[in-house]
């Protein structure tokens, strides 16, 4: 007797990823550099993440439903959340609670679900937002905590919701106090004032290489993004080629004036790079399609962030580079596509 | 082309997958006769002309090997009858692709006497001209068991100057089938005389036999196989790594050569021609032992199956005996597929009959095939673009298809792509890939033949509007001539006068 069965298309096998699977691991990768945050500046971090994820996944919801399109599904890639952690992570620990909502409108409803929803927009959600709310409040992001070591006291859970929500800080922590200008504010000031940096790295906020408490910071992101290199979540273009740029970029000036020009591991280990490199220009929406392209897009993040920390009127460049870069996009595919099986036969090679 | 190297080393192709293996569950038993049906369907193949000239009446009883259709020419492949029996004549039967088509086959009904005709070897083929090799092979009824079943006597012969080596294909690179590693594994010496037989063919003086490192004894077997029977040591045998989809014909022969072939050209261009281990055998038993290719080894296998194991099976057997033989399916199978999960085509029922290209029979249940997700938009992640064989960009291939873009997908190289399914498997998104690059393919091509007809129709009508306009040219100047002869005063006298005496001469 003749049976009958399901027609599908091949593979007939069960996929090898997915991707709420592939945003998920990207946050496991996250969570040791948010545990080195949390252990320099404070909790702050914890609530910056919960309230970025809170409007995030608000904003997502509310767009997916005026769109018309399912909520659960929408909700269930994990693609907010992961815009949203990446978000958080670049504000300053007390900032108030209405930037992480400022931020998340300008990167979920502007940036993600008017260009069209997961997999269309242009432009890195989480660098949309960062850069709205720096542009719009660079006050309330210029107020870093110091690192644990420099602070007289770091503020507790209480004191951290307080801050965020009200925008007070107890009378026993005075903002002067814990607030600190993060290294490559120094370095900016410093330089525009004409000191040498070796004067300027003598601040305790510096450390052994980057700033303190960043390095160790950008040193968790790093084996985090090696993590998700290793599980084949990213390529190694993008973070080889930012990273890569960077020390190309920053050596010789750095070994002709050493004076004026701060040394590749300090570029690296302060600010934005390390996570930028593995977690943010690896977006791979906004980011090239091709593997020569995505080295290509990685120099030109590098090349850009120096220039702005350089030259910019920005201390850190490293949002607006990845945006600069994202507009490149099409471009970039366009000249860097490989060539395909048997067109323009290779040269022969004599085997051995 | 430069053939230096080849055969002293491998190179690398771009991509591929690392898969799971499950052949050893259907390696465990040597190869099995698969017996006798009530009935078997011989499908023609689809090289065949559509309507061929039966050699035989229906009703007449027929005997294994015996011609039912002759083959016209290199391309056509003769059928042979696959045991003794009633003939019965044309029937149809379900196509595996396209989904939903039917085919033709000859119909046999077995006497379960299963007697041949006799042998008919080619005497002394070590010194035949190559020519009378492949008319001999064709008359055989071969072609490829790989499973496109190009017609081999095509392949081999040809104006090709200077085919140097011959490439086998023993690398079966799909999860779960096995039937040309239990072929390799118990007949290694009709590999390598069929090897031999095809070399002389096709004037190659050098035979590569490409086969898997994860094939356990096959390569120690073939091995001694080939030093008791080619002593002038122009056999190799290369164990490549398994990597998904190295058996690839294109794919095989960049790792074998380290050359590509052209995109619009063929591996005959590089002086290499390529066949399936299996084929080689066949063509050893058609031209040492005499016989036409009646039967094939096939898998079958899978989690939906009972007892797994491979089966010698006579062309034309259904697919359901087959997996009757294996203990049937299991109680949870949902999928049957023809050929291994990375490109093998679902079939509609298990009446399928056997033909030449039908390697594996794989059934597959719920848990193998279900889809954790639904198709989420595609996020630009790039992971197809990292397993592509081709070196293609699947993912700008997708967006230019799904935005009905098909010139945008052909400038991408949307033809060169194999589908292999390496881009489909990866997707976390799972889309549906390679349905995508099928159907940008299907409507590029009818557009194609469209803009054919269109260009066709157009000088047709040019043809015709010329046509018109000459003859209406033609009228108006012979119009005009008579009015200039009517125009001279004498001329229109005397017609008049002309015109009056015929009337008189009517009226007498």
């Amino acid at each position: 007797m003749t049976r009958h069965f399901e027609q599908a298309g091949a593979p007939h096998q069960p996929p090898s990823a997915t991707v709420s699977g592939m945003m998920q691991q990207v946050l496991f990768a996250l969570v040791p550099a948010i545990a080195a945050h949390w252990w320099y500046f404070g909790p702050g971090i914890l609530f910056q993440i919960g309230l970025a994820c809170a409007f995030a996944v608000l904003f997502e919801a509310a767009m997916l439903k005026a769109r018309g399109r399912s909520v659960s599904l929408g909700l269930s890639d994990y693609s907010a959340v992961v815009t949203a952690v990446l978000f958080a992570l670049c504000l300053p620990p007390l900032a108030p609670w209405w930037i992480a909502a400022t931020g998340m409108l300008f990167g979920i409803v502007v940036a993600k679900h008017l260009y069209g929803g997961l997999g269309y927009n242009l432009f890195n959600p989480a660098m949309v937002a960062f850069a709205a709310v720096i542009i719009a409040f660079p006050l309330e992001l210029s107020q870093w905590l110091a690192p644990r070591q420099l602070s007289p006291g770091l503020p507790g859970l209480l004191d951290t919701a307080r801050a965020i929500f009200t925008g007070s800080l107890p009378p026993a922590l005075d903002w002067d106090a814990v607030s600190r200008a993060t290294p490559l504010d120094l370095l900016r000031t410093g330089v525009a004032e004409n000191r040498l940096v070796t004067e300027i790295r003598s601040d305790p906020v510096f450390g052994d290489f980057g700033g303190l408490g960043w390095e160790w910071i950008a040193n968790w992101y790093a084996i985090g993004g090696l993590w998700l290199i290793y599980r084949r979540v990213i390529s190694w273009h993008v973070p080889v080629a930012v990273l890569a740029t960077t020390v190309v970029l920053s050596t010789p000036l750095w070994l002709l004036g050493p004076d004026i020009h701060p040394s590749p591991p300090q570029h690296i280990f302060s600010g934005a790079l390390v996570i930028a490199a593995f977690f943010i220009a690896t977006d791979p929406v906004s980011g090239a399609s091709t593997l020569r392209g995505k080295l290509v897009f990685g120099i030109g993040v590098a090349v850009i962030t120096l220039a702005i920390r350089r030259f910019g009127g920005y201390p850190d460049g490293v949002a607006f580079a990845i945006l600069l870069m994202n507009m490149f996009v099409p471009l970039i595919d366009r000249y860097t596509r490989p060539r395909t099986y048997g067109h323009r036969l290779p040269r022969a090679r004599a085997g051995g | 082309m430069s053939d230096s190297g080849i055969g002293q080393r491998l190179w690398n192709f771009p991509g591929g997958l690392r898969l799971r293996h499950h052949k050893k569950i259907a390696c465990e038993r040597p190869v099995a006769e698969a017996g006798l049906p009530e009935r078997l369907h011989i499908p023609i193949g689809r090289y065949s002309d559509a309507h061929p000239v039966l050699l035989v009446e229906p009703g007449e009883r027929v005997l294994r090997g015996q011609a039912l259709i002759d083959s016209g020419d290199d391309f056509q492949v003769a059928v042979h009858a696959s045991t003794s029996g009633q003939f019965e004549g044309w029937t149809e039967q379900n196509a595996a692709w396209p989904p939903g088509t039917r085919q033709r086959c000859l119909a046999i009904v077995p006497d379960g006497l299963d007697e041949s005709i006799p042998a008919r070897p080619l005497p002394d083929w070590e010194q035949a001209e190559p020519g009378a090799l492949v008319d001999h092979l064709r008359a055989m009824g071969l072609s490829g068991l790989g499973g496109a079943q190009f017609p081999t006597a095509a392949k081999l012969r040809g104006d090709w100057p200077g085919i140097h080596t011959l490439i086998l294909n023993g690398a079966e690179c799909e999860p779960w089938i096995a039937c040309d590693e239990m072929l390799m594994r118990s007949r290694p010496e009709a590999v390598i005389e069929g090897a031999q037989v095809l070399a002389r063919a096709v004037g190659a003086r050098r035979v590569l036999i490409g086969i898997e490192d994860q094939m356990g004894t096959v390569a120690e077997r073939l091995e001694r196989a080939r030093a008791r029977l080619d002593p002038e040591n122009a056999i190799r045998i290369m164990k490549v790594t398994t990597i998904y989809p190295e058996g690839g014909e294109r794919q095989l022969i960049q790792v074998l050569t380290g050359q590509e072939v052209p995109h619009d050209g063929l591996p005959q261009d590089l002086g290499l021609v390529c066949h399936n281990v299996a084929t080689a055998a066949a063509a050893r038993d058609a031209v040492i032992d005499g016989r036409p290719l009646t039967e094939r080894i096939v898998t079958v296998t899978g989690p939906g199956i009972k007892t797994p194991g491979n089966w010698l099976a006579r062309l034309g057997t259904p697919a359901s005996w087959l997996v009757e033989l294996a203990g049937g399916y299991r109680e949870d199978v949902t999928r049957l597929v023809l050929g291994g999960p990375m490109s093998g085509i679902a079939l509609a029922d298990d009446s399928l009959p056997v033909d030449r290209g039908t390697n594996c029979l794989l059934a597959l249940t719920d848990k193998e095939v279900a889809r954790t997700q639904p198709t989420l938009p595609c996020i630009n992640c790039g992971e197809c673009v990292r397993v592509c064989p081709a070196s293609l960009l699947p993912q700008l291939l997708f967006r230019a298809i799904e935005a009905g873009q098909n010139d945008q997908a052909r400038s991408l190289n949307l033809f060169d792509c194999i589908e292999c399914g390496c881009c489909a498997q990866v997707c976390p998104s799972h889309i549906p890939l390679v349905d995508f690059y099928r159907h940008g393919k299907d409507s590029l091509r009818l557009q194609d033949l469209d803009e054919r007809r269109a260009a066709l129709a157009r000088r047709r009508f040019e043809a015709r509007e010329q046509r018109l306009a000459r003859q209406q040219a033609e009228r108006e100047a012979r119009r005009e001539k008579r009015r200039k002869q009517l125009e001279a005063p004498d001329q229109a006298q005397s017609e008049i006068q002309a015109a009056i005496e015929r009337a008189r001469r009517k009226r007498q």
